[in-house]
């Protein structure tokens, strides 16, 4: 049987499935981001003294992760933007630069962690690196789910190309919606953690 | 049938092409902006209030202009105000807790 309401809209929602689908999900990733923020306020507020992000974390390394994450949100955009002007060689190069700045996203953050593991700072060591490398941790995951969903609508994935394009289309356009939200979810991440 | 697709015009797509790099140059500045903010050490609450009100700004074009939200539909509007009222008293409930202090000089 086939999946309904993949390209054309249904009347009632005035959405495909896949659209609204993917829209709850984030819906329920707000609220588990949202959790840890909270979480975040709480320990903050109510700890006798709280370091500077600044003072444990490097910045300028976050910073370029931020502008790296940024760029690579536009690349996604001009992905679909692509598929839309029905230009697939175009898509497969801006897809590709996506992924590759997911990439380059997961290894600064590699060396990022690998100092503090050196300087025996762990989520152990106190409630600042706890949040930290969890918030971080977590976020990370979804960079690498979103990285794998990119690199499957890349690889074996765009034979949907093929034979049904705009379902292809809306496919890039829902992973483009959830890497979107990393990017947004990094945005609130870098201020609170590494400038405050 | 009606689909997406249907809606969007080869001009649609330039246009929005153009809307997509005018804001990832607005992103990019507003990084540095964020970061500069950050080096002035303001008293903590301006700093705080600073950086998350340039992360709004920030995280409204992400979704606004590279999630379509300045054009979608009315359901999902729907949705995501349901998902912002939750966020809120989310977010409420510490502060809340901070401002009645009980639990935190025990």
């Amino acid at each position: 049987m086939d999946i309904p309401y993949t390209v054309e809209i249904r009347r009632d929602t005035g959405l495909t499935n896949g659209k609204i689908g993917i829209w709850l999900f984030l819906a329920s990733e707000v609220m588990l981001f949202g959790a840890l923020f909270a979480s975040y306020i709480l320990i903050r507020t109510g700890a006798p003294s709280w370091p500077r992000g600044d003072t444990i974390l490097n910045v300028p390394l976050a910073t370029f992760n931020t502008l790296v994450l940024i760029s690579s949100s536009v690349t996604m955009v001009m992905a679909w933007a692509s598929l839309m002007r029905g230009r697939f060689g175009t898509f497969r190069l801006y897809l590709g630069t996506t992924i590759v700045l997911g990439f380059v996203f997961l290894v600064v953050k590699y060396f990022e962690y690998s100092h503090k593991f050196h300087d025996d700072l762990f989520p152990s060591t106190n409630n600042f690196l706890a949040i930290y490398f969890t918030l971080t941790g977590l976020h990370m995951l979804h960079v690498l789910g979103g990285m794998a969903v990119n690199a499957y609508l890349l690889g074996p994935g765009s034979k949907l190309w093929k034979t049904n394009p705009a379902w292809f289309t809306n496919r890039v356009e829902n992973s483009g919606l959830f890497w979107h939200f990393v990017d947004l979810v990094w945005i609130f991440l870098f201020p609170t953690l590494y400038l405050l | 049938m009606t689909t997406d697709h249907a809606a969007h015009t080869a001009a649609d797509i330039d246009r929005h092409v153009r809307v997509y790099i005018t804001v990832f140059v607005a992103l990019m500045a507003l990084t540095i902006v964020t970061v500069a903010i950050s080096r002035v050490h303001l008293p903590i609450h301006l700093a705080v209030t600073l950086a998350l009100l340039v992360a709004i700004v920030k995280g409204s074009l992400v979704a606004c202009y590279f999630m379509h939200l300045i054009s979608e539909k009315k359901l999902i509007y729907a949705v995501l105000l349901l998902t912002v009222a939750f966020f809120v008293v989310l977010l409420a409930v510490p502060a809340i807790t901070h401002s009645n202090g009980f639990w935190i000089h025990e």
